[in-house]
């Protein structure tokens, strides 16, 4: 059963039809997921449709090992069906070449098949894997990674220039793949958050809560209300956060020494409030199932002086930066992402929101406490360059301070659970649901499925995977110069990327 | 021109570690402390509810293994008499065996070994130290608590260690993550092009043993499976604190009485009491 209205297909063409009408009619690709059950593969299309989930599902019967291609007629399910090749060993057909992209296994070889419950044994993959390439006079092949200069996740990029423009970059995020999703099968659903907290570490809270809200949709249980003001208070400390690391890879980039340093300070500053508050500087172990594990460890007014210096001195540098010319104009114009593309693709986050799709699953489907804390337009942002991309995330930062104030003024309020629990247990539950969050790098799905309180299969999509599929269409008129820039305005987690 | 007033704003922000202690650390989570009189109060469902099984009892003897300790607090919270959180982030170690705690009596003698031998080693570099970081597959956090170590609250350019792009300029590996397969050429050819003498420290507990991912079909347990590991740095991830400790631990340039911090066992009675 799930929240998001749900039509179980036939056969594949009846679902990839449905799927495709979906389309036609406006609404956004989502994500494209799949789980063994048995022999047979089961796939689960989620559209969202004016910010309300639409599920299409099917399965592939036994023996089936192909099926024809979404790709041609919606281009994001690429690299869905690629992950899905390279898990599943099920194929999609037709005119998508499928390169391995998360687990590049020898033909033939046995595939981890996420939801089997089967182990697959320590896999030999294959360092030379087929990748497209360009053909042309002059141009060469440049590749940059897994390991770059400075502190970075894993991932090659392949960039084939003929000198200056970038007309075609390829990536491979398989050296990092550690193989998350198969670690989930037979934990039970309070060790699942833990691995879900890690499976994209930087947005541990946004995992654990759309995780969580999958089970708590399964379980029938309501968050008690102050819970869910814990919850928006340490997601929204997440997103303030890695909003800053995207800045300091900016200024980083741009050789701002003292802009480094002071955002390094202001980000450094919220780490330790978030571990103060908690114990963690990731906000690990906060959200349980059923709600939080407890009431922040400060008392209210002191969270919120403390908050109120971050915010103010923190101002007081966003405002300088965004007034340096040197630095803007090193945003100014690059990295555009056409609003055709970001539509076509259903970007996310503030990558969407750059180029004026605006769509927020806080505001759209509220889940924690949202829904009672009230909104946070953003001004309408729509030339999609690094800078506008910047521009969100500093609003949306502004827009978690006072969301941060609001819930805490709200706890305060209220004081803690009339019965002095923060989190609802549950008894042993059985059944699937798809969970959501807006993560600090878009909207983050999570479908888990579970049988007698035993996860069988685990699927977090993270906007990171969504979004960097288009990555490669952010060059338009860029040169070498700025793929720092680009690539830190998407503000993406390669962890999310690989599983 | 506005920056440069600004860069002076908050006056100096640098801890003094190591030189001298940092405060820094209220309600942090930096590791677990068992008080080994209470084996007794260990029972099976304490061990199971410990989610990469790091805690065991034998003949009487609790022992927690901080490699595989991801600090989700479940003891703490199910026995508190036995586990207790402690805001030390001075527990990296040489050994693998050492992050076993209470540390065994036999376990000493060969630890001062290693210590020894690895000091000879990295005699040469003195005050210049230059750290290569690789990810070998983790879950991003672990790199932000790395990148974390050049901002001016740790600010590790004040103690003569640098991130260096290349390898073939680096004297230290710093690998993060669970030795996922895909990296394992790339972490053998880096340390294969490092002059040496040269240090490899396993950060965070994915590094050392895999964490929630070992034994996968992609992971193993920790980066040991590629690398020989000179320096464990527990956590999840190893907080900044903690990877300069394990910096300093790899170079042999911890004053002598914080040394002795991350292999003593700082559970006596008398301190349990007072808590």
């Amino acid at each position: 059963m799930m929240e998001a209205s749900s039509t179980v297909s036939q056969s594949f063409e009846a679902f990839a039809g449905r799927v495709r009408s979906h389309i036609e009619v406006g609404a956004r690709f989502a994500g494209l997921m799949a789980s063994a059950n048995g022999p047979a593969t089961e796939l689960l299309a989620v559209l969202s449709q004016s910010g309300s989930l639409v599920a299409e599902r099917t399965a592939l019967p036994e023996g089936v090992w192909q099926y024809p291609s979404l790709t041609p007629d919606i281009p994001s399910a690429g690299w869905y069906e690629r992950e899905i090749f390279d898990l599943f060993g099920v194929a999609a057909s037709g005119r998508y070449p499928l390169e391995p992209l998360v687990l590049p296994l020898a033909s033939g070889a046995g595939r981890p098949r996420p939801g089997s419950g089967e182990e697959l044994p320590f896999v030999t993959l294959d360092p030379r894997a087929p990748m497209t390439r360009l053909n042309g006079e002059g141009v060469f092949t440049m590749s940059y990674g897994p390991v770059r200069s400075g502190v970075f996740e894993a991932i090659e990029y392949i960039v084939e220039t003929p000198g200056e423009d970038i007309p075609s970059l390829n990536l491979r995020v398989s050296y990092k793949h550690r193989g998350v999703e198969k670690a989930f099968e037979g934990l039970s659903v309070d060790d699942g958050v833990l691995l879900a907290e890690r499976y994209e570490g930087v947005a541990s809270v946004a995992h654990a809560l759309a995780y969580c809200g999958a089970v708590e949709q399964i379980a029938d249980v309501t968050v008690p209300m102050q819970a869910g003001f814990v919850r928006v208070l340490h997601a929204e400390l997440e997103r303030i956060v890695n909003h800053l690391d995207t800045v300091i890879r900016h200024v980083e980039a741009a050789g701002q020494a003292v802009a480094f340093s002071r955002f390094s300070l202001h980000k450094e500053r919220v780490q330790r409030l978030r571990a103060r508050l908690c114990g963690s500087r990731f906000g690990r172990g906060v959200v349980v199932v059923g709600g939080v594990s407890g009431p922040p460890a400060i008392p209210p007014t002191h969270l919120l002086l403390d908050l109120d210096e971050i915010e103010a001195e923190l101002a007081r540098d966003t405002k300088l930066l965004m007034s340096t010319p040197s630095f803007l104009d090193r945003l100014r114009g690059t990295g555009v992402l056409s609003p055709m593309t970001v539509r076509e693709y259903g970007a996310l986050g503030p990558v969407a929101r750059g180029s004026g799709m605006l769509e927020d699953v806080r505001f759209a489907r509220p889940y924690a406490a949202y829904g009672r804390l009230g909104h946070g337009l953003l001004d309408v942002l729509g030339e999609g360059d690094a800078l506008a991309r910047q521009k969100v995330r500093i609003q949306e930062i502004d827009g978690a301070f006072g969301l941060i104030r609001r819930a805490v003024e709200e706890l305060n309020e209220f004081g803690g659970p009339a019965d002095g629990k923060w989190f609802v247990p549950f008894s042993s539950v059985s059944g699937d649901a798809l969970g959501w969050s807006e993560a600090p790098q878009g909207e983050l799905l999570t479908w888990v499925q579970v049988r007698d309180g035993i996860l069988t299969r685990v699927k977090p999509r993270s906007a990171s995977f969504h979004n960097l599929a288009m990555f490669p269409f952010a060059f338009p008129k860029d040169i070498l110069t700025d793929f720092a820039f680009i690539e830190a305005s998407f503000g993406l987690s390669i962890a999310g990327v690989a599983g | 021109m506005p920056w440069i007033p600004r860069g002076l704003r908050n006056g100096i922000v640098t801890s003094g570690y190591p030189r001298t202690p940092d405060g820094y650390g209220a309600g942090f989570r930096g590791t677990v402390e068992v008080n080994p009189d209470r084996a007794a109060q260990v029972t099976d469902d304490v061990m199971n509810a410990c989610p990469t099984h790091a805690i065991t009892v034998e003949d009487k003897q609790i022992q927690l293994d901080r490699g595989k300790c991801v600090l989700c607090g479940r003891c703490v919270n199910m026995v508190p008499q036995v586990f207790r959180f402690s805001e030390s982030f001075a527990t990296s170690d040489l050994h693998r065996r050492s992050l076993v705690v209470p540390s065994l009596k036999e376990g000493a003698v060969a630890l001062d070994a290693v210590r020894d031998s690895l000091a000879r080693r990295v005699k040469s570099l003195r005050r210049s130290i230059h750290v290569r970081h690789v990810d070998g597959g983790s879950d991003g956090a672990d790199e932000w608590e790395v990148a974390a170590l050049t901002n001016p609250i740790y600010d590790v350019q004040r103690l003569g260690i640098y991130f260096t792009a290349s390898p073939r300029h680096a004297d230290v590996l710093l690998v993060t993550g669970a030795g996922a397969a895909g990296m394992a050429e790339s972490l053998q050819h880096t340390f294969e092009v490092m002059p040496e003498p040269k240090v490899v420290i396993a950060a965070g507990v994915e590094a050392i043993s895999g964490g929630l991912l070992a034994d996968g079909y992609v992971t193993r347990e920790g980066i040991a499976s590629v690398l020989n590991v000179d320096v464990y740095v527990p956590g999840s991830p190893a907080s900044p604190f903690g990877l300069l400790h394990g910096l300093l631990m790899a170079v042999n340039l911890l004053p002598p009485t914080k040394r002795a911090i991350g292999s003593e066992d700082c559970s006596s009675p008398t301190t349990w009491e007072r808590t």
